[in-house]
């Protein structure tokens, strides 16, 4: 009795903390949401107050849906993001199972080499990069972008996805073996559907940063036809005004994308399959 | 005709030397046990013979060919794991087809197979749920089935029933007993259980440390054991090894006893003390401290109702005993 009481007080605060810390996070969100639904006057004279049938206002979305192209780089955005995370899941995952699942000459070395990418940001070689993307003729392409991307996201995943690769049951993938299946066949359906939960935190990981930065597709890809989102939002913060209703407009926009692509992570996150696998 | 003949194989991890020269061959319909303590290499073994690993060295022939560059799937063997390793995404039909399909056999063949398989484990209710749907019992039997639906010409198992309950395990040797005569495939069984080889085995392959200690028929390890090792491990309780406590032993023999060949004689040669009774209703075990001070087990069939604390004469006929020299080997009695 004593005991589920405690429990339960402990369940109580467990919820009081996540609530509190939830609130907290959401808070910033909660209010670009509100004052982009405001007129600006409302915004400055009470920023935390609801839009009511005197603020309301949709001035900052048809201001962005006036500057044209904002689809175009809401669609840039997307391109670069999700090609990103494909070829970070799938190279790194690749590389994480060869490092895990076979004993060649150099095998913790290269595991070393490719967790190097963790320590050292990748931002050091903006020139290099720069350089390199002129030489080769990709300044200005969102494979530039994609590319960078994917060289930073790809340390970090091939160090969590070599971890939980390790931990898959080496009967199961030898029962695969025995039953002919082909070592790709063995990654692709046997290996990759039980580390599922490792993709998805990979994934959310990555998402984030990518369709957040600033700093690359200034530098790499300033032009207008491959501006990202993040990019294209610029033109309403000027040196002297700023356009704030269009500015909190866009962003809300730019908020639901990467939370519809979290929503359908974190699913994968909960369901676990393993159960029933092996003992 | 063999089924399987390995030629001095040896298999190294690195500087680590796991397997040791090992030779033996295994007959068509043979059931065949690996046993030896954790460590000695018995999974080692089977996963050199299934492919798994690659020998560093020596010839493994399976039917008439030498398979030692032949990939798993193509070697005509099946294996069950200790852990099941059932695909946990595919439903128990599927668990059981996915190596035929492989294969490419005709949709026509791979379920005669699959129902002919699950009608003898009893599975056919199961068919379309997944692997986390069944009890651990059931997930063994999967396992068994997904081997047998390849008809392969030597079954692997590696301590098939080490995750099953008592009760359990009981049963599915039965099964695997009553599989083995149905399908009379040859089959390779590994285990530490020595109840299971005892029971299982038309032949018995004692490892250490990687090399082979005596093989023969369980009766045959039984009775004649090679060496100390191998009289220790087999028989339960097992065997007594007494330096000190009987008269006429050259120094550094030692004389080993099985627990059922000891009786209580008033005119026995050994005496202690006993220190401890398990009563089993048809059995009674009595631990015993001679008075030199080395521990021994007796067996005594039936009821017994000696207690702790009693002293006691024990008597045993020479000709059931063995003795074994300083290198533990036996050393067989001269006239024989
Ligand atoms: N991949 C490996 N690398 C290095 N050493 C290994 C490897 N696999 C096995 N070994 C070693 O080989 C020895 C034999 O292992 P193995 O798994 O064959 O033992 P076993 O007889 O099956 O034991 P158990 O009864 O506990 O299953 C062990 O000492 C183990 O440490
Ligand atoms: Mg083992």
């Amino acid at each position: 009795m004593n005991m589920t009481r405690r429990t339960s007080g402990t369940t109580i605060a467990a919820h009081a903390v996540l609530i509190g810390y939830t609130l907290i996070a959401l808070f910033p969100v909660f209010v670009i949401l509100i004052n982009s639904f405001k007129t600006r006057k409302a915004i400055f004279r009470e920023p935390l107050a609801l839009p009511d049938a005197d603020s309301f206002s949709m001035i900052g979305y048809e201001t962005v849906m006036k500057q044209g192209d904002f689809f175009l780089y809401f669609q840039n955005s997307m391109i670069v993001t999700i090609v990103s995370l494909t070829l970070i899941l799938l190279f790194g995952a690749m590389a994480a199972y060869a490092l895990a699942e076979y004993r060649f000459k150099g095998n913790t070395l290269m595991g070393l080499y490719l967790a190097l990418g963790i320590m050292i940001p990748i931002r050091i070689g903006t020139v290099a990069i720069l350089e390199m993307m002129v030489s080769s003729g990709l300044v200005n392409t969102l494979t530039a972008l994609i590319l960078v991307y994917t060289a930073q996201g790809l340390p970090l995943a091939v160090f969590i996805l070599s971890t939980f690769m390790k931990g898959v049951s080496d009967d199961l993938k030898n029962a695969g073996r025995i039953d002919g299946l082909s070592e790709y066949k063995i990654f692709f359906r046997l290996v990759l559907p039980l580390v599922r939960p490792a993709m998805a935190t990979v994934a959310v990981f990555n998402m984030i940063p990518i369709w957040n930065d600033l700093w690359f597709p200034l530098i790499l890809a300033p032009a207008e036809e491959v501006k990202t989102l993040t990019l294209g939002s610029q033109v309403f913060i000027g040196q002297f005004v700023t356009d704030w209703n269009a500015v909190l407009s866009a962003l809300s926009m730019a908020i639901l994308p990467v939370m519809i692509l979290y929503v359908i992570f974190s699913r994968q996150l909960i369901r676990g399959i393993t159960s029933g696998a092996v003992k | 005709m063999t089924a399987l003949k390995l030629e001095n194989v040896n298999k190294s991890f690195g500087p680590v030397h796991v397997l040791k020269d090992i030779s033996l061959t295994v007959e068509k319909g043979e059931f065949v046990v690996f046993v030896g303590p954790s460590g000695c290499g018995k999974s080692t073994l089977l996963r050199v013979i299934a492919g798994l690993e690659d020998a560093s060295s020596g010839t493994i022939t399976i039917g008439d060919d030498v398979v030692n560059a032949v990939p798993p799937a193509k070697r005509g063997i099946a294996m069950v794991f200790q852990s099941y390793a059932l695909y946990p995404h595919l439903s128990v039909k599927d668990n059981m087809s996915l190596g035929l399909k492989q294969e490419g056999q005709p949709k026509s063949v791979i379920a005669e197979r699959v129902s002919k398989a699950s009608k003898m484990l009893e599975l056919e209710q199961y068919l379309p749920r997944r692997p986390a749907e069944l009890s651990g019992g059931q997930r063994q039997r999967v396992a068994i089935g997904r081997a047998i639906v390849r008809e392969p010409k030597l079954f692997l198992f590696d301590e098939p029933l080490s995750n099953l309950d008592a009760a359990l395990r009981m049963n599915t040797r039965v099964e695997i007993a009553a599989l083995h005569r149905t399908l009379s495939a040859s089959m390779i069984y590994v285990t530490h259980d020595q109840i299971e080889a005892m029971t299982l085995a038309d032949k018995i392959v004692v490892l250490r440390d990687g090399r082979v200690e005596q093989v023969g028929s369980p009766m045959d390890l039984y009775n004649n054991p090679a060496n100390r090792f191998v009289a220790g491990f087999l028989g339960s309780p097992s065997m007594n090894f007494l330096e000190r406590s009987v008269p006429g032993l050259a120094a550094g023999q030692t004389l080993g006893i099985r627990p059922e060949h000891l009786a209580l004689r008033a005119d026995g040669q050994i005496s202690g003390e006993v220190t401890h009774v398990e009563r089993l209703g048809g059995d009674t075990n009595l631990l015993v401290s001679t008075d030199q001070g080395e521990i021994l087990t007796v067996r005594l069939f039936g009821q017994n109702d000696t207690d702790v604390g009693a002293h006691i004469q024990l008597g045993f006929d020479p000709e059931m005993a063995f003795r074994f020299d300083q290198s533990d080997n036996r050393i067989l009695p001269l006239a024989a």
